[in-house]
C-alpha cells in the first residue's frame, strides 16, 4: 500500500480506467464470441489483445523518468519512420539521405532531453530541412530528386518531428502532473491526457461510424468515415476532454472544450492524411507489427496532428 | 568457445538486429522446417540474408543451419574465415575450381545426413540488389543426391535495400520474407530447375513492394 500512496492519485484513476476499459473489452469481444459462434471476431479478438500490448507498454515507459519515456516515443518515431520508408519509392542514391533522416531522432529527442525548446522547436523544420536536400545534390542523382526530397521530408516532419512533441508535453512544467506524488510539477498527465484521448476518439469515431450515418466525408480517401462518425466521435471526445481535464491538465471548463474538438478533429485529420498516402500507394495497411490494427503508422497517424497541436494549444493557453 | 560464440552471434546480432533494426514480416512461416534434413533455398542479395533466415528459427533449430558459402570470398582474410566456419559452420564451395561444386555437394550430403537444415542460394552471387536473377543449376545435384530432404524456398525482400552489394553502411528497412510450399526431387533436373525457378517467381509477385532503384 506504501507504494500506492506515492503515486499521483490522477496517474493511479488514469491507470485504472485504463485497465478497467481494456478489461470490459476483452470481457464483451469474448461473450460475442460465445453468444454468435457464427460470426468471426477473430479480428476484432487480436485488436482488442494487441491494445492491451500497447497501452502497457505506453502506461509502463511512463513510469520510470524523463529518459525511458524519450526513449519510448524515439523508438516509436523510429518505427514510424521506418515502416513509412519501407512503404514508399525510394532510390538507391539516396541510402545516406535516409541514414542521416534516422540519425535526426535521436538528436531531436536529446534537445527535448537537454529541454532546449527553441533547438527543439527548428531543428527538423530548419537545419534538416536544408541538409537533406543539399546533401542529395551533393550525391549528384537528379533523376526523382523533386519526388524524393519531398517524400523523405514529409516523413521527418510527420514520424518524427510531430510525434517528437509528446517529448515536449513532458517538460511543460504543469503542478502536480507527475506520476509521483512526490514531484510536483511535470507533464506526464497532460501526455496521457492527449494520448488517451487521441486514441479514444478514434475508437469512439470507428464506433459511432459503425452505428449510424451513410454520408461520407471523403469517400474517395476513406470510405468507412462517416460524418455521424466524425461529428459523434468528436463531440464524445469533447465529454472526455471536459470531464478529464480538471485532473490531468491546467485547462479552464472553456478551454477543455477547446481542447476537445481539437484533438477530435485533429485525430481525424492525422488518420486521413495516413489513409491518402496508402491508397496512392496501394496498400491497406502500413504495416503488420500490431495484429488486428495494421502498422505502427496506422496506430499513431491521428497522434502526428493532435500532437503538435495539443502541445501548442496548452502551451499558449497556459504556461 | 566457439558455442558461445555462437549463443552471442544468434542473440546479440541476428535477434537483435532483425527485430529491433530491420524489423520483418513473415508469410507462413509455419512452413519452415521443425527439424533436419532440409534444404533451405533463398534468393540472394545482401549478406543480410542469411542473418534475416537465421532469425527464423528457434535457437536449437538456427544452430543446425549451414549455409553454403563462397570459400573464394569469405576465407580471403583470416578473422572472417575463423567466424564463417566456426560460428556460421557454412559449407564452403569455391568458385573457382572445377571440382569446388562436386566437394561442396559432399559437404552437403555430409550435413544432411547428420539432420542439418543446409542453406542455399543458388543465385550463386548477391548480384543486382532486389533482382532475381537465373538460378545455378548446382541446387539439382543437391536435390537429386539427397531425394528425402524437402526442399524449402524463401523469398527475401528488402535486405537488400538495407545493405546492397558494396555497401558497408546498413539503412534500416523492414524485410518481407515469403516461405513456400516444399518440393521433393522429381527425377528430372529441368524439370526440377523450372518448378523451383516458378516457385520464385510466384512468391516474387506475392508482395506489393515499393518502387527501389
Amino acid at each position: 500500500m506504501k507504494l500506492l500512496e506515492t503515486i499521483n492519485p490522477s496517474f493511479l484513476a488514469v491507470l485504472s480506467g485504463t485497465l478497467f476499459l481494456l478489461l470490459s473489452a476483452t470481457i464483451i469481444v469474448t461473450l460475442l464470441s460465445r453468444l454468435r459462434p457464427a460470426r468471426d471476431f477473430e479480428e476484432l479478438n487480436k485488436r482488442v489483445k494487441t491494445w492491451w500490448v500497447i497501452a502497457l507498454l505506453f502506461l509502463g515507459a511512463l513510469i520510470p523518468g524523463l529518459g525511458v519515456t524519450l526513449a519510448f516515443f524515439a523508438f516509436l518515431s523510429f518505427l514510424a519512420l521506418k515502416e513509412y520508408f519501407s512503404l514508399i519509392p525510394t532510390r538507391r542514391a539516396d541510402r545516406r539521405v535516409l541514414f542521416y533522416a534516422y540519425l535526426a531522432i535521436p538528436i531531436q529527442y536529446a534537445w527535448v532531453y537537454v529541454d532546449w525548446y527553441g533547438m527543439f522547436a527548428i531543428f527538423i523544420p530548419v537545419y534538416m530541412f536544408l541538409f537533406l536536400p543539399l546533401k542529395m545534390a551533393m550525391i549528384g542523382e537528379t533523376e526523382g530528386f523533386l519526388q524524393a526530397v519531398g517524400t523523405v521530408y514529409w516523413g521527418l516532419m510527420t514520424t518524427v518531428y510531430s510525434l517528437s512533441h509528446l517529448g515536449a508535453l513532458l517538460l511543460l512544467p504543469h503542478r502536480g502532473g507527475s506520476v509521483w506524488r512526490s514531484e510536483t510539477t511535470g507533464g506526464v498527465s497532460l501526455v496521457l491526457y492527449v494520448v488517451l484521448l487521441t486514441q479514444l476518439n478514434d475508437v469512439m469515431q470507428y464506433i459511432w461510424g459503425k452505428s449510424l450515418g451513410k454520408a461520407k466525408v471523403v469517400p474517395s480517401v476513406s470510405p468507412g468515415k462517416t460524418w455521424a462518425g466524425l461529428i459523434g466521435g468528436a463531440s464524445t471526445t469533447v465529454l472526455l476532454s471536459v470531464a478529464l481535464a480538471p485532473y490531468l491538465t491546467p485547462l479552464s471548463l472553456p478551454q477543455s472544450v477547446f481542447a476537445g474538438a481539437v484533438i477530435g478533429l485533429g485525430g481525424f485529420c492525422g488518420d486521413i492524411t495516413v489513409s491518402a498516402i496508402k491508397r496512392d500507394l496501394h496498400q491497406k495497411d502500413s504495416g503488420t507489427m500490431l495484429p488486428g490494427h495494421g502498422g505502427i503508422l496506422d496506430r499513431v497517424d491521428s497522434l502526428t496532428y493532435t500532437a503538435p497541436l495539443f502541445f501548442h494549444l496548452v502551451r499558449y493557453l497556459s504556461f | 568457445m566457439e558455442a558461445l560464440c555462437r549463443f552471442l552471434f544468434f542473440f546479440g546480432l541476428v535477434k537483435s538486429l532483425t527485430l529491433v533494426v530491420l524489423g520483418l514480416n513473415v508469410r507462413r512461416q509455419h512452413l519452415l522446417p521443425q527439424a533436419g534434413p532440409a534444404i533451405l533455398v533463398a534468393n540472394h542479395n545482401s549478406h543480410l540474408d542469411t542473418v534475416v533466415l537465421l532469425s527464423l528459427f528457434p535457437y536449437r533449430l538456427a544452430m543446425k543451419v549451414r549455409p553454403v558459402a563462397a570459400a573464394d570470398y569469405f576465407f580471403k582474410n583470416r578473422y572472417l574465415a575463423w567466424f564463417v566456419v566456426n560460428v556460421l559452420r557454412i559449407i564452403p564451395v569455391d568458385r573457382r575450381l572445377r571440382t569446388g561444386a562436386a566437394e561442396m555437394s559432399r559437404g552437403v550430403s555430409a550435413a544432411l545426413r547428420a539432420g542439418d537444415i543446409v542453406l542455399v542460394f543458388p543465385e550463386g552471387t548477391r548480384g543486382e540488389p532486389e533482382s532475381l536473377s537465373q538460378f545455378r543449376s548446382g541446387i539439382s545435384h543437391i536435390a537429386m543426391s539427397n531425394p528425402g530432404a524437402p526442399v524449402i524456398p524463401v523469398f527475401v525482400h528488402g535486405a537488400g535495400k538495407a545493405l546492397p552489394r558494396g555497401e558497408a553502411m546498413l539503412v534500416p528497412f523492414f524485410c518481407d520474407v515469403f516461405v513456400g510450399e516444399p518440393l521433393f526431387w522429381c527425377g528430372d533436373k529441368t524439370q526440377f530447375m523450372a518448378a523451383l525457378q516458378s516457385r520464385f517467381e510466384a512468391l516474387a509477385v506475392e508482395g506489393d513492394f515499393a518502387r527501389w532503384k
